[in-house]
C-alpha cells in the first residue's frame, strides 16, 4: 500500500512537471513573455530592466528552469489589475469556488444516485422515464443558458432569490463562507443548482446503468432467494457494488466542476477563481492565468490521487492485491 | 405416506417475447417428502432451473407464473405477495446457485452477508448472528470459521466459496434447499466432497433438497428419486435405481448412454442426435420426436401424456421395463 | 437471409424508435433552415445598413419600420431575432461540423496509428491522451482561445484540441482489437504500406464506435462554441453565433426583455438535444452488449 502511494506521488510530480512545461510554453513562449511580467503600460526602461532581471535574454531551457524555481518558491508574480501577489489573490477567491463546487457536486450526488438507482431498478415505470428525460436535458442543455433561465425565472420574474454575488458571509479563520448564513444560502442556491445539473444528469445515468446491470446478477438473485427485502438489496448490495464507478466519476467531476464554475461564476457574478480567470483573460492579466492553471492542475492531481486511494477502501479485492 | 412437504401441480411459467410466449415450464407436477432428495435432470433450456425459481416466486418480468400450484406444507405459494414470499424465501426454502463467485457479494465480508441473510427474518444482535454464522460455517466444514467471518469471498477457494453459500442457505434452518447445479463450477474432487457432505446434511438435519443438474451421474449419486425434464415438461419420473437400471424414455436412455462411465473404452461416446428444440416452435407431437429413433407418425402428431404413478413416463412407445 | 445492405438494415432498426426518427427529422430540418438562411430570413442581420435602432429591443410580434413583423422580436441593435437565429445556427453548425470533422480525422488517425505501431510510442501517445482526457475540455478550449485570440480558425483550433482525444481514445480501443485479428496480418503479409493497411482495413472497421462519438462530439462542439462565445472568447462580434446572441441578450434579461436571450437558446437546445437523441439511438444500435 505504501509502495503504491509513493508510486502515485512520483507519477503526480511528473505530471505536474509536464503541465508546468505546457503552461510555460503556452503563456511564455507563444505570447510575449515580457507581458507576463510587467504591466503593458510600463516605460521602456523598466521593460529592459525586467528583461535582464528575469533573464529573458537567456536560452529557453534556462528560462523554464527559472520559471520552475519561482513556482516552487511560491512566487507567481503580481497581478497588474489588482496590484497584489497572485497567490494571495487566488487564495482570497478560492473559498467561494470551493464552496460553490462542493455544494453542487454533493447535491447532485445525493439526489442523482438514488434517482438513478430507482430508474435502473424500475426501468419501465413512468417516473423512471421522467427521470431519464430530465437527465437527457441536463446533459444536453448548455450550462450558461440554464443559468440565464434560472436568473430570469427566480430572480427577475418571481423575485424569490438574488441574481448574483455571495451575500452575507461569516469569517472562519480569516476565510469568508456563505454557507453559514441564511442570506448566503439564498445566494448560493441558484448558482449551485446551475452548476449541479450536468453532474446530476451524469450521476443519474451512471447509477441507472450500474443498478440495471447489478439487478440482473446472481448476487441479487441469491440475496432475494435468502429473503432479503428489496430495500436491503438496493442499499446494501447494489449501492456497494456500483460505488466504485460512482466514486471515480464523483472525483473526476469534482475537478471538471471546478472548470465549469467559470461559466456559472460569470453568469451569477460569483466572486470565485472562475470569474477571476475570465476577467484576467479579458484584461490579459497573465500571471493570474498561469497561477490559475497550475492551481487547477494541482487540484486535479490531488483529487485523482484521493479517488485512487478510495478504491482500495471500497473494493477489498484491490486492497489485498496491493498489500501483497 | 404422510402429507408431502412440497406439492407442485401443473406448474406453468411463461416468458413473453416479441415472437409470442415461451413456455419454459409446461405443466410440471411432483411431490417432495420431508428430508427427501429429489434430482431434477435435463439439458440447458429444459426448464429445470426455471422450475426451481418458480417455486420461490423468483421469476422476473417478462417472465410470469402462468398457472398451477405450489404448496408448501399445504400452504399455496403461487399468487402470494412479494412480502409474504419473502418470509418463505431463505426461512422455509433456501437456494444455492451454480457459480459461488457470482452469488456472493465481492465487496461485503462473509460475516456481513450472513448477517444480512439472518436479519431478513428477524433482527438479531451482532453476537447472536456471529454465533449462528460460526455454527453453520463449522457445519459445512470451513476451518477456523470465527476468524474467516471477516474475510471476503475472493479470499476463499472455489469449493470453500460454495460451502459459504451453502452455509448462508442453512442459516435460517430451511425445510427445503433448492440446489441449482451447485457443483458444476467446481473441480471434480471437490464436487465429490460437497455431494457427500450435502447428503449428510440432508440426513442429519432432515432437510429436503431439490438437486438440479444436467449431469445424470451427479444426480444419481445424491438423489433418491429423479425427474427428467425435456422442453419444459417432465418426461420420466422414478426412483434413482429404477431409472438408471431401466430407463423407459428414449431420451433418458440416450442421456445414460452418453455418460462417459457407460462408454466402452476405445469407442466414441454415444450421443443423442440433434439439439434441444426451440421453445418458440415446438413440434406438434412429442417434442423429442425429431431426435428419437423410435418416433413414428403418432409421435409426430399427438403429444404423449405422462403416465400416472411414482414410476411415470411421457412416451407413446416407452422402452420395455427390463430392457436396457 | 436477404441481400439488404448494412445501411438498409440499420435504417430498418432505426425506424423502430419514433423518438429517434423525430429527432433526426428535427436535425435535418434545422440543417436545412441554416443552409437556406440567406434566402428565407427577412433580413441580413450582419448588414448594418438594414438595421435600425428605432426597432431595437422590441418584443415578439412587433411590426418594424421596414414594414414586416419581427416574430421573435429584435435585439439591442434592432436586429430581427428570427434572422439572427437562422444565421447564428448557420455559424454554430458550421463550427461544430468543421471542428468535429477535423477532430475526427486527426484523433482517429492518431489512435489507429498508435494501436498499430504499438510498443513505447503507443504507450506514450495513449498516456498523453489519457492525461488530456482527465482534464476538462472546456478549460483547455478556454485557455487556447485566450492564448490564440479571437477568430474563426483560432476557435476551431481550440475546439479540435479539446475534442480530438475522445476520437483517439475510441479509435485506439477499436483498432487494438482489430489489430489482433487475422485479416490484418493477412493484409500486412502483402506488400502494402502500413498507412494503406491502416486506412483501408483498420479504420473502416473502427467506424461504428467512431460514428457514435462523432454525433455526441458535434453536439458538444456546438455547445462548447456557444459557451466560449458567451464568455466573449469565441467568434468576432461581426459574426454573431448563437452563444453571442445569448450573451448580448443577457444584459436585457434583468429588465424583463427575455426574448433576446431565450429564443436563440431554445434554438440551440433543440439542435443539441435532437443530435444527442439521434446519437443515443445509434449507440444503442451499434452496442454489441445490448444486442440479442
Amino acid at each position: 500500500m505504501l509502495g503504491f502511494i509513493i508510486q502515485r506521488l512520483l507519477q503526480s510530480v511528473v505530471v505536474m512537471l509536464v503541465i508546468s512545461l505546457l503552461v510555460f510554453l503556452g503563456v511564455y513562449a507563444i505570447g510575449n513573455p515580457i507581458d507576463v511580467l510587467i504591466s503593458p503600460d510600463a516605460t521602456q526602461q523598466i521593460r529592459e530592466q525586467t528583461i535582464r532581471a528575469y533573464g529573458l535574454d537567456q536560452p529557453l531551457w534556462k528560462q523554464y528552469w527559472d520559471f520552475l524555481r519561482r513556482l516552487l518558491s511560491g512566487d507567481f508574480g503580481r497581478s497588474f489589475v489588482y496590484n497584489m501577489p497572485v497567490l494571495q489573490l487566488i487564495f482570497s477567491r478560492l473559498p467561494a469556488t470551493l464552496e460553490l463546487t462542493l455544494v453542487a457536486v454533493i447535491g447532485a450526488t445525493l439526489l442523482g444516485v438514488p434517482l438513478g438507482m430507482y430508474a435502473g431498478y424500475k426501468p419501465d415505470s413512468a417516473i423512471s422515464k421522467g427521470i431519464m428525460a430530465f437527465s437527457v436535458l441536463g446533459f444536453s442543455v448548455p450550462t450558461f443558458w440554464i443559468g440565464l433561465v434560472l436568473i430570469f425565472t427566480f430572480a427577475v420574474q418571481l423575485g424569490w432569490l438574488p441574481a448574483g454575488n455571495r451575500g452575507e458571509t461569516i469569517s472562519v479563520f480569516g476565510v469568508e463562507w456563505s454557507f453559514l448564513t441564511l442570506d448566503g444560502w439564498k445566494h448560493l442556491l441558484l448558482p449551485a443548482l446551475n452548476l449541479s445539473l450536468f453532474k446530476f444528469a451524469m450521476m443519474v445515468r451512471l447509477a441507472r446503468a450500474g443498478a440495471r446491470e447489478t439487478m440482473l446478477t446472481d448476487t441479487v438473485r441469491f440475496a432475494r432467494a435468502s429473503g432479503e427485502s428489496e430495500w436491503t438489496i438496493l442499499r446494501r448490495h447494489v449501492l456497494r457494488l456500483i460505488a466504485i464507478p460512482l466514486v471515480t466519476v464523483f472525483g473526476l467531476e469534482l475537478s471538471s466542476t471546478l472548470a465549469f464554475a467559470v461559466v456559472t461564476e460569470t453568469i451569477f457574478s460569483w466572486p470565485g477563481i472562475g470569474k477571476l480567470i475570465i476577467d484576467s483573460i479579458q484584461t490579459l492579466d497573465r500571471p493570474v492565468m498561469v497561477a490559475y492553471l497550475m492551481l487547477v492542475a494541482f487540484l486535479f492531481i490531488v483529487i485523482n490521487l484521493i479517488v485512487d486511494l478510495s478504491y482500495a477502501a471500497l473494493d477489498p479485492r484491490l486492497r489485498i492485491r496491493r498489500t501483497a | 405416506m404422510s402429507a408431502p412437504l412440497l406439492s407442485v401441480r401443473d406448474l406453468r411459467t411463461e416468458f413473453a417475447t416479441k415472437a409470442g410466449p415461451i413456455k419454459a415450464v409446461d405443466g410440471v407436477c411432483f411431490d417432495l417428502q420431508a428430508g427427501e432428495i429429489l434430482g431434477l435432470v435435463g439439458e440447458s433450456g429444459s426448464g429445470k432451473t426455471v422450475t426451481g425459481f418458480s417455486i420461490l416466486g423468483l421469476i422476473d418480468p417478462p417472465g410470469r407464473i402462468a398457472g398451477g400450484s405450489v404448496r408448501l406444507e399445504g400452504r399455496e405459494l403461487v399468487g402470494l405477495t412479494n412480502a409474504a414470499l419473502r418470509d418463505v424465501r431463505g426461512k422455509q426454502i433456501a437456494m444455492v446457485f451454480q457459480d459461488p463467485s457470482a452469488t456472493l457479494n465481492p465487496v461485503l465480508s462473509i460475516g456481513a452477508q450472513m448477517k444480512l441473510a439472518l436479519d431478513a427474518h428477524g433482527r438479531s444482535s451482532a453476537t447472536v448472528a456471529r454465533e449462528r454464522s460460526v455454527e453453520v460455517l463449522t457445519r459445512v466444514g470451513i476451518p477456523d470459521p470465527a476468524k474467516r467471518l471477516d474475510a471476503y469471498p475472493h479470499q476463499f477457494s472455489g469449493g470453500m466459496r460454495q460451502r459459504v453459500a451453502i452455509a448462508i442457505a442453512l442459516l435460517n434452518r430451511p425445510k427445503l434447499i433448492i440446489c441449482d447445479e451447485p457443483t458444476t463450477a467446481l473441480d471434480v474432487s471437490i464436487q465429490a466432497q460437497i455431494l457427500t457432505e450435502m447428503k449428510a446434511l440432508a440426513r442429519d438435519m432432515g432437510t429436503a433438497m431439490i438437486w438440479i443438474s444436467h449431469d445424470l451421474a451427479t444426480v444419481s449419486s445424491i438423489a433418491s428419486r429423479i425427474l427428467v425434464m425435456y422442453a419444459g415438461r417432465i418426461i420420466e419420473e422414478g426412483g434413482v435405481a429404477e431409472v438408471l437400471r431401466a430407463p423407459r424414455h428414449p431420451y433418458t436412455r440416450g442421456l445414460l448412454e452418453s455418460l462417459p462411465a457407460n462408454a466402452t473404452p476405445g469407442q466414441d461416446l454415444m450421443q443423442i442426435p440433434g439439439s434441444t428444440p426451440s421453445l418458440l416452435n415446438l413440434p406438434p407431437g412429442c417434442p423429442f420426436a425429431p431426435r428419437c429413433s423410435y418416433a413414428d407418425d403418432l409421435c409426430r402428431t399427438e403429444p404423449p401424456r405422462l403416465t400416472s404413478g411414482s414410476r411415470a413416463v411421457r412416451c407413446h412407445h416407452p422402452l420395455a421395463m427390463e430392457a436396457a | 437471409m436477404s441481400a439488404a445492405s448494412p445501411v438498409a438494415i440499420f435504417w430498418d432498426e432505426f425506424k423502430e424508435s419514433r423518438i429517434a426518427v423525430a429527432a433526426l427529422a428535427v436535425v435535418l430540418l434545422i440543417f436545412a433552415l441554416a443552409l437556406a438562411a440567406p434566402f428565407i430570413s427577412p433580413q441580413n442581420p450582419y448588414n448594418l445598413a438594414e438595421l435600425s435602432l428605432m426597432d431595437a429591443r422590441r418584443p415578439p410580434g412587433f411590426v418594424g419600420s421596414k414594414g414586416y413583423t419581427h416574430w421573435l422580436g429584435t435585439d439591442g441593435q434592432g436586429r430581427d431575432l428570427l434572422s439572427a437565429i437562422l444565421y447564428g445556427l448557420r455559424i454554430s453548425i458550421q463550427m461544430g461540423v468543421i471542428a468535429g470533422g477535423i477532430a475526427f480525422s486527426l484523433g482517429a488517425t492518431l489512435g489507429a496509428f498508435a494501436a498499430f505501431i504499438g510498443g513505447r510510442t503507443e504507450a506514450l501517445i495513449m498516456r498523453i491522451i489519457d492525461l488530456q482526457l482527465s482534464f476538462p475540455a472546456i478549460l483547455l478550449a478556454l485557455v487556447l482561445a485566450a492564448v490564440l485570440g479571437q477568430g474563426k480558425w483560432q476557435l476551431i483550433t481550440a475546439l479540435v484540441a479539446a475534442q480530438y482525444a475522445y476520437f483517439a481514445r475510441t479509435a485506439h480501443g477499436a483498432a487494438s482489437s482489430e489489430r489482433s485479428k487475422d485479416y490484418v496480418d493477412a493484409a500486412l503479409s502483402t506488400p502494402l504500406s502500413t498507412a494503406r493497411v491502416v486506412f483501408r482495413h483498420i479504420l473502416p472497421n473502427c467506424l461504428p464506435p467512431l460514428i457514435v462519438v462523432a454525433t455526441v462530439q458535434v453536439a458538444n462542439a456546438i455547445a462548447l462554441e456557444a459557451t466560449l462565445s458567451f464568455l466573449g472568447l469565441g467568434l468576432p462580434v461581426s459574426e454573431p453565433s448563437l452563444g453571442m446572441l445569448i450573451a448580448h441578450g443577457f444584459q436585457y434579461m434583468l429588465s424583463g426583455r427575455y426574448w433576446i436571450s431565450i429564443y436563440p437558446g431554445v434554438a440551440l437546445i433543440v439542435l443539441i438535444v435532437a443530435i444527442n437523441l439521434v446519437g443515443d439511438q445509434v449507440r444503442d444500435q451499434l452496442n454489441p452488449r445490448l444486442r440479442r
